[in-house]
């Protein structure tokens, strides 16, 4: 076990230098440099500025030198300078953080809630209309754009139920009740498709171990349909189901991109979005990088837990 | 052909009906002048937000531009970058995969953590990155969405190879003498050729969600020529509450257009290669 974990922490380290050289070089290749797209924006140039500001972003010096002086500052946790808001990026991160954390815990609850209960009944009742049904409900989800679903609900709020959703941030200690209210439609948004990828795998995952001879045998021996389905199938078709939390995750995480642009809520992905737009390259280079380190974290975080749940899988 | 055609009709109905919407909106994007009732990018300043009716069949936007012929308009770009990143995609991860797969150690050393590297990140994160570093552009936005799919398609077609390259029929073909490219374009590309079609039809319809969403921000194919994504795009939002039929429209059509193609992948799933499941 100890083998295998420093295997998978020295893969994962070496993924995130990968991820580091892409995220640097892709924002290198950009046709003129940093400084001049941020002195484009901001519609004037001053020439002694100008330069500053190449010094500042290390641009006058050797571009490998850049990419480990970079990558240290990245290490110790600072994500440079924001030019939109002349104050450190992590100053504006920062609280961010926890309102896109929410949403992503939510959204995965909502997927889990709605993923998991649908993709057992379509596979302990296959081929009925209640499978079919469950089917297009999943597929339906696969094919909607986050966004839109998010503006559909938005729209059925305030014209049918006439009850305009608050578009101002509450924090969780002035008004629970309102916070969680604001977090509850784009949690459904940005849920739904993780929730139809999750239900059909769980479907095809439950199918194939309902056909197994030790789920027969426990039929035969008379047990609860309850027990069968949980005790001996879901348990043992949970892997697969797992991973697919595990690489949906990354996919949420996209998700949230212009979920959290339409609900309007202030988390680290609208500021990515806002970022671009603004052309704030060393903010949208660290941000990046900061979600590229989620992202691997988490996968590191499904592959242990698989030990826990398949007493099979031996590392070594 | 036509039999295989007829067969896949009768086995797999959904999958058919998949791909006739499929048709239909590829002719109606070829023959869009035909299709329309308007000019896409006219802009009318007496007939904003007309809603739906005999005029104009879908209502008109904000600047009074007919919503039913932008979307039929629309269609090329959905489709354009679909079917291009999904070919893209699948040809180049396709042979990266068959590298890898057959290519020994020696490229697996070099193409893995590449690999693992580009699949690490979120499809779209990735694909704004790219078009905030290139610019916004049709080019771009095909760049932008094909890379990302090549790990994905790579990484399903070096497992492939990696367990045909054992089977009796290569052995066979190595006894015989044959070389490797031989083995390789002869034996191995046409049993990948299945799961490979299968994969591209999934992956078009996360091609169209992505140029969707990238337009949707304003990092997708820029002004004037109509697209879906561009169409929801924020300040469609505002007048939602206003003109529902701005906002629904443009999104029926990327949903009905992803959901055919899901369930043309689907079926084809079930059809072509019944072990893979995804």
């Amino acid at each position: 076990m100890r083998a295998y974990l420093a295997r998978r922490l020295g893969l994962a380290a070496l993924t995130l230098v990968g991820m580091s050289v892409v995220v640097f070089v892709l924002l290198r290749v950009a046709p003129g440099n940093i400084v001049d797209l941020v002195f484009q924006s901001a519609g004037y140039v001053d020439l002694a500025q100008k330069q500053r500001l190449a010094h500042e972003l290390l641009l006058d010096r050797p571009i490998a030198v850049q990419y480990l002086l970079w990558a240290g500052q990245i290490l110790h946790g600072d994500l440079g300078p924001s030019y939109r808001y002349g104050r450190p990026a992590w100053e504006i991160v920062r609280p961010r953080i926890p309102v896109t954390i929410e949403l992503a815990i939510l959204a995965l609850l909502v997927s889990l809630a709605v993923g998991l209960p649908t993709g057992i009944v379509s596979a302990t009742r296959q081929n009925t209309g209640a499978d079919y049904a469950l089917r297009v409900f999943s597929l339906a989800g696969l094919s909607m754009p986050a966004f839109w679903l998010g503006m559909v609900i938005i729209l059925v709020l305030v014209r049918v139920f006439g009850w305009i959703p608050s578009m101002l941030y509450v924090s969780a200690h002035t008004d629970l009740r309102a916070h969680l209210l604001l977090f509850l439609f784009p949690a459904l948004a940005a849920g739904y498709r993780s929730a139809a990828l999750i239900s059909r795998m769980t479907r095809s995952s439950m199918l194939e171990v309902l056909r197994e001879d030790y789920v027969r045998t426990a039929w035969a021996k008379g047990l609860h349909a309850r027990t069968v389905v949980s005790r001996h199938a879901l348990q043992n078709a949970l892997l697969p189901i797992v991973t697919v939390i595990g690489t949906e995750f990354t996919f949420l995480i996209g998700g949230l991109v212009v979920t959290e642009t339409v609900f309007n809520l202030p988390g680290v992905a609208k500021y990515l979005v806002e970022a671009i737009l603004w052309r704030d390259y060393p903010v949208v280079q660290n941000l990046v990088m900061f979600i590229a380190i989620v992202v691997v974290v988490t996968n590191l975080a499904v592959d242990l837990l698989y030990a826990r749940l398949d007493p099979r899988v031996r590392y070594g | 052909m036509s039999a295989d055609l007829r067969r896949f009709a009768q086995h797999n109905p959904l999958g058919a009906i998949g791909g006739v919407i499929m048709l239909l909106t590829l002719v109606a994007a070829v023959a869009a002048n035909a299709v329309s009732t308007h000019d896409p990018t006219r802009t009318d300043a007496a007939h904003t937000f007309l809603p739906p009716g005999s005029s104009h069949w879908l209502g008109t936007d904000h600047l009074g531009r007919d919503i039913y012929s932008r979307i039929v308009h629309g269609a090329r770009i959905s489709l354009a970058v679909g079917i291009t990143c999904s070919g893209l995609g699948g040809v180049v991860g396709g042979l990266l995969g068959l590298l890898t797969g057959y290519g020994g150690r020696r490229a697996e050393l070099i193409m893995l953590p590449v690999l693992d590297v580009m699949q690490a990140f979120p499809l779209l994160v990735l694909a704004l990155v790219m078009t905030a570093a290139l610019g916004p552009s049709l080019v771009t936005v095909i760049v932008a969405i094909s890379v990302p799919l090549i790990p994905r398609v790579a990484r399903v077609v070096r497992a492939m190879t990696l367990s045909i390259r054992e089977t009796s029929y290569v052995e066979a073909a190595l006894a015989m003498g044959a070389n490797s490219a031989r083995i390789v374009l002869r034996h191995i590309l046409p049993n990948t050729m299945a799961p490979l079609i299968v994969l591209a039809t999934a992956q078009l319809g996360s091609a169209i969600l992505v140029e969707a969403a990238l337009s949707f921000l304003g990092l997708g194919v820029p002004e004037p020529y109509p697209s879906w994504g561009r169409m929801l795009s924020v300040s469609a939002a505002e007048f939602a509450v206003r003109a529902p039929w701005v906002v629904i429209f443009p999104g029926l059509a990327i949903s009905l257009v992803v959901f055919a193609s899901n369930l043309l992948g689907d079926g084809l799933r079930d059809f072509l290669d019944p072990r893979l499941r995804i």
